[in-house]
């Protein structure tokens, strides 16, 4: 299967890969995938006292469709507020990065991903945690 | 000079030699006649080229020329000899017994046989890809009619004791099959040495064409016959109709005949750069190697890289190096290969496997290369790797409850 571009060029020049202090309050951390699976995800915000996130980072364990899924993530998050950041949908990514059908699921994780980071930080700064309706595509 | 790109899949198949394509050619445009047409020199030249040819193959693997049953490949002969085993044998009984790394030829086929009312057991294998011979003698019941092994695991190389399950075969008066695509031309393979019964190969696994294969039947001791899955002109001593693929068959036999001249030389030359490869992949952390290293094929070896994904390692290099993962993205099915979790291997490893198949054409320059290449895509991505940075925090991520996905 080839890739596209825009997942080569993620895949080779990944945008905000690292850590951020996961203990931090104005941290969000999202731990999403299962070794098992052959992708896991992590993606953390950081965020202001305005609820706009001031800075994004990832780390990921899957194919290049997964790293370029969660990278684009990162990309799109920073500098949004938060609640921006929730309407960010696994399809916007999938358009973006013209990833086949076989790949939609990494697309969802990076969704995941950024939803289980956003209700880390609510619940950490006494928030309650949203739910979300299950992701279909799994 | 190092030639690009490196291609390092050859158990899924070789490149041509050009001496295979030089014998061909000729059967294409000159004698281009049937080998069955009887009463003409065009039919003649072309029994005499599958006669030849038939001689070359039988050499290769101590046969006798009139044992040949020439296929399609080794599909065609896998399913030949269960189906039609099952078929001529079945006054005899209805079992079977196999692995369960096999190939998938051999594992649907068997498959297959259990739908139209026979039994198969399906032997586990450990943590080196081997059965174990106890397990195989206890498996035998009165009904068992055929045990069908492959010689040579293609994912993971692991060589099976034919000798040894060929023994405990005829103390029971059971056949023998064996799937050696990945064996005959790789490793000196002998018919009789080994008691084989029945044994299916084929010729693009090594050096030859593709779409041309071989279903060896024993013809003494005992004289084994198959009930023809195809019918039609009677071919093969009736047990395989189809006019024959004249120039692949001439192709198949120059490749057999290279095979047996060129194999000892070949094979010190490429285990030598197999073994350099492992050592040097091997000074990574965290990287094993899946499968047995003493019962191996020469030019194989398969990998695990820890804490990286297989594909995702993969596009590090791929346009450079052709190799195959054992990472389920790879493939259709999402599910990470069968064969590496039936050595135990936990799902995650499986994902962060390669299998790296060199062959006669592989130089040191290209495996130099690949050394590099990989083990700095290994590199790049445990620094992107969510669990390499677990691991390296001392976590056990055996206790991390992941989400199900």
């Amino acid at each position: 299967m080839a890739y596209s571009e825009k997942v080569i060029d993620h895949y080779q020049n990944p945008k905000n890969v690292g850590t951020l202090d996961k203990s931090a309050k104005n941290v969000g951390t999202g731990l999403v995938g299962a070794p098992e699976c052959g992708d896991v995800m992590r993606l953390q915000i950081e965020v202001d006292d305005a609820g706009k996130i001031t800075d994004a980072k990832f780390k990921t364990f899957g194919c290049g469709s997964a790293i370029a899924s969660s990278s684009l993530a990162t990309e799109w998050l920073k500098g949004k507020s938060v609640d921006e950041a929730l309407k960010i949908d696994n399809m916007d990514i999938v358009e973006e990065l013209n990833l086949p059908p076989v790949k939609i699921h990494c697309s969802v994780l990076a969704e995941d991903a950024i939803k289980a980071a956003i209700n880390d930080y609510r619940v950490k700064n006494g928030l309650e945690a949203i739910k979300f309706d299950e992701s279909v595509v799994h | 000079m190092l030639k690009l790109p490196i291609y390092l899949d050859n158990n899924a198949t070789t490149q041509m030699d050009p001496r295979v394509l030089e014998a061909m050619t000729p059967y294409f445009l000159e004698h281009f006649g049937n080998a069955a047409s009887r009463n003409h020199p065009f039919g003649w030249e072309a029994e005499e080229a599958v006669d030849y040819a038939r001689e070359q193959v039988a050499k290769l693997i101590g046969a006798d020329p009139k044992e040949i049953i020439f296929t399609s490949g080794a599909t065609e002969g896998d399913n030949l000899a269960i189906k039609g085993v099952y078929e001529m044998y079945a006054q005899k009984g209805n079992h079977i017994i196999t692995a369960t790394t096999e190939h998938k030829a051999v594992l649907d086929t068997c498959k297959h046989i259990e739908k139209i009312g026979g039994e198969v057991t399906y032997l586990q294998v450990n943590a080196e890809g081997l059965i174990d011979l106890k397990e195989l003698e206890a498996a035998i019941r009165p009904t068992t009619i055929l045990i069908a092994i492959m010689y040579a695991n293609n994912e993971i190389g692991t060589v099976m004791p034919i000798k040894e399950i060929s023994a405990i075969a005829k103390k029971h008066g059971v056949l023998v099959f064996t799937d050696a695509t990945q064996a005959v031309g790789k490793i000196p393979v002998d018919v009789n040495k080994d008691g084989i019964d029945l044994m299916a190969f084929t010729g693009h696994k090594m050096y030859g064409p593709k779409g041309v294969g071989a279903l060896y039947v024993r013809r003494k001791n005992p004289r084994v016959k198959v009930t023809a899955q195809m019918d039609g002109g009677g071919h093969e001593r009736g047990m395989r109709s189809g006019t024959l693929n004249v120039p692949g068959i001439v192709g198949f036999g120059k490749a057999c005949e290279l095979c047996r001249l060129d194999m000892e030389e070949d094979n010190k030359r490429i285990s030598k750069m197999r073994d350099h490869l492992e050592t040097e992949l091997l000074k990574l952390e965290e990287a094993y190697v899946n499968g047995s290293r003493e019962h191996r094929l020469p030019h194989v070896t398969n990998i695990s890289f820890k804490h990286v994904e297989g594909e995702g390692l993969l596009m590090g290099f791929n346009k450079n190096i052709a190799l195959s993962s054992g990472s389920a993205c790879t493939s259709a099915s999402l599910e990470p290969s069968y064969v590496l979790k039936a050595l135990g291997l936990g799902d995650d490893l499986a994902h962060s496997s390669l299998r790296f198949g060199l062959g006669r054409f592989t130089t040191d320059e290209q495996i130099e290369y690949t050394i590099k290449a990989i083990s700095e895509t290994v590199l790049k991505l445990r620094e992107m790797s969510p669990l390499w940075e677990m691991y390296k925090d001392g976590i056990d991520l055996s206790t991390i409850e992941w989400a199900a996905h």
